[in-house]
């Protein structure tokens, strides 16, 4: 090992001590840390303003919506905010889910402002110009078309339908074609009035300005922003359980690999058993070359390049499952071979050594995933959004290292029943 | 492994005019050195973050593979995961996984790298890891059969994508002679008679410390690093100097179109112009005409000259434009998603008229300076990360030197309008092109 004379760099962590934190007058709550090693500075959030809100007839409006935001302001075309954006070499997109509309941008610290500007004007005044709104139409329906051709999109769309039947999470966010052409201007006008606002947004920014600048920059141009009736998000409903495997096969021609995903209901982001259920998803289909999955169908049978294990972890209920992709003559094979690992994985959980080897990952890994500003303004906007607390990196490594192979056990046993799975695949 | 064919670079990478000190900063204080075996040593003291990124480069890739051998360079990256006595297969992945690292390893045209990042008081284990496996590797015969299916796995799901489609005929069009016509993954056919041996010789071939670099950025001393690396790499014998496939590509005279047919709704069009090798004088403006036309890599490009004559004008959904950075000459390639609306003929007509323009009107000086501050954002938002920047220092080593990134502002700031458009004469001439159309056969295909 190489001795070193200088001192090494100790983590640092993002926590109470070096996250600022404030609310703004009108409820937009910011969050902000300071780096200075590079000049360029990272920024995102959320609002309220998903697909939970869509009608089935609307589906992918949120969607529809969020696209649409940069294609025109009150004050600039869409060829002028790109234009303003791209010459700085700035970036900056939207996107949605079930419960929220997320942006996020980067840019050199000293074209934050015009970022901000940018995103204020974005949020507060579109004008879905109808020219850009059939553009983007079109844009939207050829994504669909090449969705209709891709095994893994398909195998995963399935997937959520069958788990989650008519929840709102069981819905594609990009609708279908007959819903995307249903939408009208006037939806979306009506949808951006309703629900877009200030009251339950976040927004982080990390990178090379003092936090309480930040929050200064941010606050002068969405400060002002005031909707009287901004209307809030509906409860989740519940969603139905699963009695019995059931299976699906989405038939797509001419392909040469099938798709696949297995699995089931997983547990929400601010449940306790969190972080047991993502230590054992680890052991699962994580670890190393993707943990028990990966060794049993890539590297003792050859089956596929990726097969792996996941879990969704969000606001509402989450999925757990495995994915691979395999010759469609070795999908049985492959399925079956799954569905033992995952009987042995609720029978007898994980060994000491398993468990102890994804917890030093876990630890380890830590700084790794925090180097970058956007890897820290992910980080922090998930300790508000879930709840975590400022201080949830300190406090990590003892909340890993707590977890025992009885905690997994239970875990995996409350959600994994491996007779009642959730079983799709696309391909010829 | 969970390789990325073909590790494309940012269009451009560029510093950072608007922050000089930044750019120093980056390419300064780089200790570079080689071992007495011919080894060469690039290290980069960063000390941010307790993290260290080890690049290990192998000068070989796709370009060295003859006929009946495609694929070679990809399978034998992918076999460097099965193991060597000291670090048996079942064991490399744990070790590097539970000491909280990450590591990968891609092939592309011309090289074939391997990298590992670590918490920085764990990376001697990466530097033990990659000496040993430069030259221990087992090559076991029943792991390479089970490996034999999982990159046949591999190619079947790229051929899921009408894109990989067209790319591959795409390279079998434009090049008939030179290594640079199969795609990186390789042949169907030589993928199922590749044998153990044509692995283990390739190995052996390449795998000599006198066609590595090291590349390594992060919280260590250089000195106590330099003499680590000499502990473990100088042991290891100078090698004979590895073959070279020298094939060059003869002259296109004329254009060349052909199709591809296969399941689906959307057309797509990819256009192919030749473009020199990396070291080339005329690679400098033409990074810039790429930025003008296609946008900067790493950014939106709604205002690129494609998009703007072709989306903004309903006759594509999307466009995109890239080069690569090789030691032979490559391709300058333009893919098109098609708006169902449009025909073919009608979007190229666009295009060729776009083309025009470029050749026929002088662009503004303040065209040329924008590039460069959108490239350098780019380049300073990839230098967060300390696996990119011991990344970007092996890089230009495969194609030129590491001057040549030193350099890069430089060699940018002296791009002229004249310059852009004689190389948009020179390069984009219709009778030196390639241009090849997905036709999708429908849903039932």
């Amino acid at each position: 090992m190489a001795k070193r004379t200088t001192k090494p760099v100790k983590p640092s962590l993002p926590s109470s001590e070096d996250i600022y934190r404030a609310t703004l007058p009108n409820g937009i709550i910011v969050l902000a840390r300071a780096n200075f090693s590079n000049p360029s500075i990272s920024m995102g959030g959320y609002l309220p303003a998903g697909s939970i809100f869509e009608s089935d007839k609307k589906l992918g409006l949120a969607d529809f919506v969020a696209s649409s935001l940069m294609r025109g302001t009150q004050k600039r075309g869409f060829d002028s905010i790109y234009n303003e954006l791209e010459s700085v070499g700035a970036s900056l997109g939207f996107d949605s889910g079930v419960h929220n509309v997320s942006f996020g941008g980067r840019a050199l610290v000293e074209d934050l402002p015009l970022l901000l500007k940018l995103l204020s004007e974005s949020l507060r005044t579109p004008t879905f110009p109808n020219d850009e709104v059939e553009k983007l139409r079109a844009q939207l329906l050829t994504g669909l078309s090449l969705r209709a051709q891709d095994t893994s999109d398909m195998a995963g769309l399935e997937f959520d339908r069958m788990l989650f039947d008519d929840h709102p999470y069981g819905r594609p966010g990009d609708g279908f074609v007959e819903t995307i052409q249903a939408i009208t201007r006037d939806d979306m006008e009506e949808f951006h009035r309703r629900y877009f606002g200030p009251k339950g947004m976040i927004i982080a920014l990390v990178g090379a300005i003092e936090p309480k600048k930040a929050v200064d920059a941010i606050a002068r141009v969405l400060g002002g922003w005031q909707v009287a009736d901004q209307v809030s998000a509906p409860e989740l409903p519940q969603h139905k359980p699963i009695k019995k495997t059931v299976k699906h096969h989405h038939k797509i021609a001419g392909k040469t690999q099938s798709d696949l995903v297995i699995g089931t209901i997983g547990p929400r982001r601010r449940d306790p058993e969190f972080i047991s259920a993502s230590l054992g998803n680890s052991v699962l289909g994580q670890f190393g070359m993707m943990g028990r999955i990966g060794d049993v169908v890539r590297e003792k049978s050859g089956l596929a390049y990726y097969a792996s294990s996941s879990l969704h972890a969000g606001t509402g209920p989450g999925t757990w499952d495995v994915s691979a992709g395999v010759n469609p003559k070795n999908l049985a094979k492959a399925i079956g071979l799954i569905e033992k690992e995952l009987r042995r994985f609720v029978k007898s959980g994980v060994t000491k050594e398993e468990l102890a080897d994804s917890q030093a990952n876990y630890i380890g890994r830590l700084p790794l995933s925090l180097e970058s500003n956007g890897g820290v303004t992910n980080a922090i906007l998930n300790i508000e959004r879930y709840g975590l607390g400022l201080d949830y990196y300190p406090r990590y490594e003892s909340m890993v290292r707590v977890v025992t192979r009885a905690d997994v056990l239970e875990t995996a046993r409350k959600y994994i029943n491996p007779d009642r799975l959730v079983i799709s695949t696309a391909g010829p | 492994m969970l390789l990325k064919i073909g590790f494309f670079m940012p269009k451009s990478l560029l510093p950072i005019t608007s922050n000089g000190n930044f750019w120093r900063q980056m390419t300064n204080n780089i200790t570079q050195t080689t071992l007495k075996n011919g080894m060469k040593i690039m290290l980069k003291e960063i000390h941010t973050a307790p993290i260290i990124s080890s690049w290990m480069w192998y000068r070989v890739g796709s370009r060295d593979e003859p006929t009946g051998k495609t694929g070679v360079s990809h399978w034998t990256e992918h076999m460097q995961f099965k193991g060597t006595k000291k670090f048996p297969a079942n064991m490399l992945d744990k070790f590097i996984s539970r000491e909280g690292g990450r590591w990968n390893a891609s092939t592309s045209h011309d090289s074939t790298r391997y990298y590992e990042t670590m918490p920085a008081d764990k990376i001697d284990l990466a530097l033990r890891l990659e000496a040993d496996r430069m030259m221990n590797s087992i090559f076991d015969a029943k792991e390479v059969a089970s490996e034999r299916t999982v990159i046949i796995s591999e190619r079947e799901g790229h051929e899921n994508e009408p894109l990989f489609k067209l790319s591959e005929a795409m390279h079998q069009a434009a090049f008939r002679v030179h290594p640079y016509h199969h795609e990186i993954i390789g042949d169907k056919a030589d993928l199922h008679t590749i044998t153990r041996d044509d692995l283990y010789n390739h190995y052996r071939a390449y795998y000599v410390p006198n066609n590595a670099t090291l590349t390594m950025a992060g919280d260590f001393e250089t000195k106590a690093m330099l003499k680590r690396i000499k502990e473990l790499f100088e042991p290891i014998p100078k090698g004979a100097t590895p073959p070279r496939l020298i094939r060059p590509e003869p002259e296109q005279n004329g254009e060349v179109r052909f199709s591809v047919e296969g399941p689906g709704e959307t057309t797509f069009i990819q256009i192919a112009y030749r473009f020199p090798i990396a070291s080339h004088p005329d690679y400098f403006p033409l990074q810039v005409l790429d930025s003008l036309l296609g946008g900067a890599s790493g950014l939106s490009y709604k205002t690129s000259r494609f998009y703007r004559s072709l989306v903004d004008t309903e006759y594509a959904v999307d466009v995109s434009a890239w080069s690569e950075a090789t030691i032979d000459p490559y391709l300058y390639r333009i893919a098109i998603t098609n708006h169902p609306k449009r025909s073919p003929e009608e979007i190229l007509a666009v295009f060729d008229s776009e083309i025009k323009k470029i050749q026929d009107e002088l662009v503004s000086k303040a065209e040329i300076t924008r590039a460069v501050k959108q490239a350098c954002a780019v380049f300073a938002y990839s230098s967060e990360n300390i696996t990119n920047q011991a990344f970007w220092m092996g890089y230009a080593e495969i194609f030129a030197t590491y001057d040549w990134f030193v350099k890069y502002l430089d060699s940018l700031a002296k791009v002229t309008p004249k310059d852009i458009q004689r190389v948009a004469r020179e390069y984009f001439q219709p009778n030196k092109r390639v241009v090849g159309t997905y036709i999708p056969k429908g849903l039932e295909a």
